[in-house]
């Protein structure tokens, strides 16, 4: 049990209708991982989240969610889209976004009993947002917003977190909050994540992958020039925008046993 | 005042509005903040057609407009679901074919077809008592069905996507949702016609949406609200001797204008306080 992985990627190829995006990519997420994805817009980062939940059909290869096809799979998978298109005038509660994530995978016509509201209650604890529990989601800022996308998440008790930017257009310092809360989340759960703060990849997150329509990913911290020429096709990028040298340092792999 | 309750049928014309009014406010709710309005506006005159094909076969028209409100909102409910882009145009072909529909039933059948008017603006002052027993029991089924998913219809409404991947059944509750659309359309019908259901469907709702920021109050408020409207439309209707689909429906139209004046005012007050 141990050992078995997370999640199980095998010669994916996915797109958009005919246009393919993902190329052949082989990805294993074990359990206890916490992956910052970059790579450039349009490389195909969101679009390989939305495959492992099941929002976009594989054209060809293979996803396995805890051992189990998408479908039933990503009942163990906690999803923080990028984007909630919604309604600032949306009647719903703080509390009642929350709740969403307990809805699908369980019995039908299931009331909600103590036992839930204990755990959408765990969940607002951690990412403080207890106390705004009954305000309507339209009053709250990005960052609460985000706060609350995230607890949504953690209801379904995840074996994994999928976060697409998670701090997309949130100021520096909340950035650092959800990070912190990442980090301590990721002492019971995976954590596979966008981003393109790298600062906060090369801090926060214990691996890198480069995601260019094809995957670079060795199960190391480093970011190296042969990756980011293969994404980017220019190593000056590296100095040019004054990459933290934690990330190109040569420290140890911790990581390698992954690869 | 009350002493028009004296006859009967203002007694049903009120106990009808009532009953419209409890669906209205509960699937209007829905209606507005899932914006659909369109999709319902296509629903409500796609039903025509039933009400033609009724007439022409000689089966009571409701029936004929519950089957065709029925199958045009599963139609339109799943392209809705399937291409969001294009919906709206296929809504709009199924909303002139459906009323085209009507009309050459009707062109077909033989004899006397005065109560057709009845449909297009309603007759909230002829409701049969037995009318009132089918509106009755469609209210139980909506607040039922309400009831037992009103965590999952809120879900898909507010992120369909994310419902999506938690395994919540998005396609077979939005088929659910548009069938219970259709039968409150067909019920509205009724008492306001076919023209004017759209009104009796959005307005109290979206009056309510101004004011309340919880689900159920909304549903609540928009009931409360729309039972007010009928009661004041009918009265002035019969004193005025005016439509009283249509002057429910004025009414209904004043106060949304004065409700958002209302809520402009208060807002820029309430930021003033704040600064």
């Amino acid at each position: 049990m141990k050992n078995e992985p997370v999640i199980e990627i095998k010669g994916l190829w996915a797109g958009y209708e005919g246009h393919t995006i993902l190329e052949d990519i082989d990805l294993t997420v074990n359990q206890s991982d916490f992956i910052g994805l970059i790579g450039p817009n349009g490389g195909g980062k969101t679009t390989l989240l939305k495959t492992i939940v099941g929002l976009i059909k594989p054209d060809s290869g293979e996803i396995r969610v805890m051992g189990k096809s998408v479908d039933d799979g990503r009942c163990h998978i906690g999803y923080v889209p990028q984007y909630v298109d919604f309604d600032r005038q949306f009647p719903i509660r703080v509390w009642e976004v929350v709740q969403m994530g307990l809805l699908g995978c369980r019995r039908p016509l299931q009331a909600i009993n103590k036992v839930d509201r204990e755990t959408i209650q765990f969940a607002l604890e951690q990412v403080e947002m207890v106390d705004l529990r009954q305000r309507s989601i339209g009053d709250l800022s990005v960052g609460q917003r985000q706060r609350v996308y995230i607890a949504r998440a953690l209801t379904s008790n995840p074996q994994i977190l999928l976060l697409d930017e998670p701090t997309a257009s949130i100021d520096p310092q909340v950035a650092g909050a959800i990070y912190e809360l990442l980090s301590r989340l990721n002492k019971t759960v995976s954590i596979l994540m966008i981003s393109h703060d790298m600062n906060a990849v090369s801090s926060y997150v214990k691996t890198v992958g480069c995601l260019n329509r094809r995957l670079h990913y060795h199960g190391e911290k480093e970011v190296t020039e042969d990756m980011l020429e293969a994404i980017y096709g220019c190593p000056v990028d590296l100095i040019a925008h004054g990459l933290p040298h934690r990330v190109l340092s040569d420290h140890s792999h911790e990581g390698v046993a992954h690869a | 005042m009350l002493e028009v309750f004296q006859y009967g049928f203002m007694r049903n014309a009120l106990a009808a509005g009532v009953l419209v009014s409890i669906a209205c406010g509960i699937i209007g709710t829905y209606i507005v903040i899932n914006r659909i309005v369109f999709l319902s506006g296509g629903i409500a005159h796609a039903a025509y057609g039933g009400i033609g094909l009724g007439y022409f076969l000689g089966i009571n028209p409701v029936f004929g407009a519950i089957a065709f409100s029925l199958v045009s909102a599963l139609g339109m409910g799943w392209v809705h679901r399937r291409t969001r882009e294009r919906a709206d145009t296929i809504i709009g072909v199924m909303w002139a074919v459906g009323m085209a529909l009507g009309i050459i039933f009707l062109d077909m059948s033989p004899g006397y077809k005065a109560d057709l008017m009845s449909y297009l603006f309603g007759s909230i002052l002829a409701v049969p008592a037995s009318d009132l027993v089918i509106m009755a029991v469609l209210n139980v089924i909506i607040i039922a069905l309400t009831i037992a998913f009103f965590k999952e219809l809120q879900a898909i409404s507010f992120d369909e996507t994310f419902a999506f991947v938690v395994n919540v059944p998005v396609d077979r509750l939005y088929l659910m949702l548009v069938s219970l659309i259709a039968i409150t359309v067909v019920m509205t019908m009724r008492v306001v016609g076919l023209i004017m259901v759209i009104a009796l469907l959005t307005m109290p709702a979206a009056i309510a949406g101004l004011f309340v920021k919880d689900m159920k109050r909304m549903m609540a408020l928009s009931a409360g609200l729309s039972v007010l409207f009928t009661f004041i439309g009918l009265m002035l209707s019969y004193y005025l001797n005016l439509t009283s689909g249509a002057t429910i429906i004025l009414v209904a139209g004043v106060s949304y204008f004065i409700s958002f004046m209302l809520k402009k005012f208060f807002v820029k007050k309430q930021i003033a306080v704040q600064e």
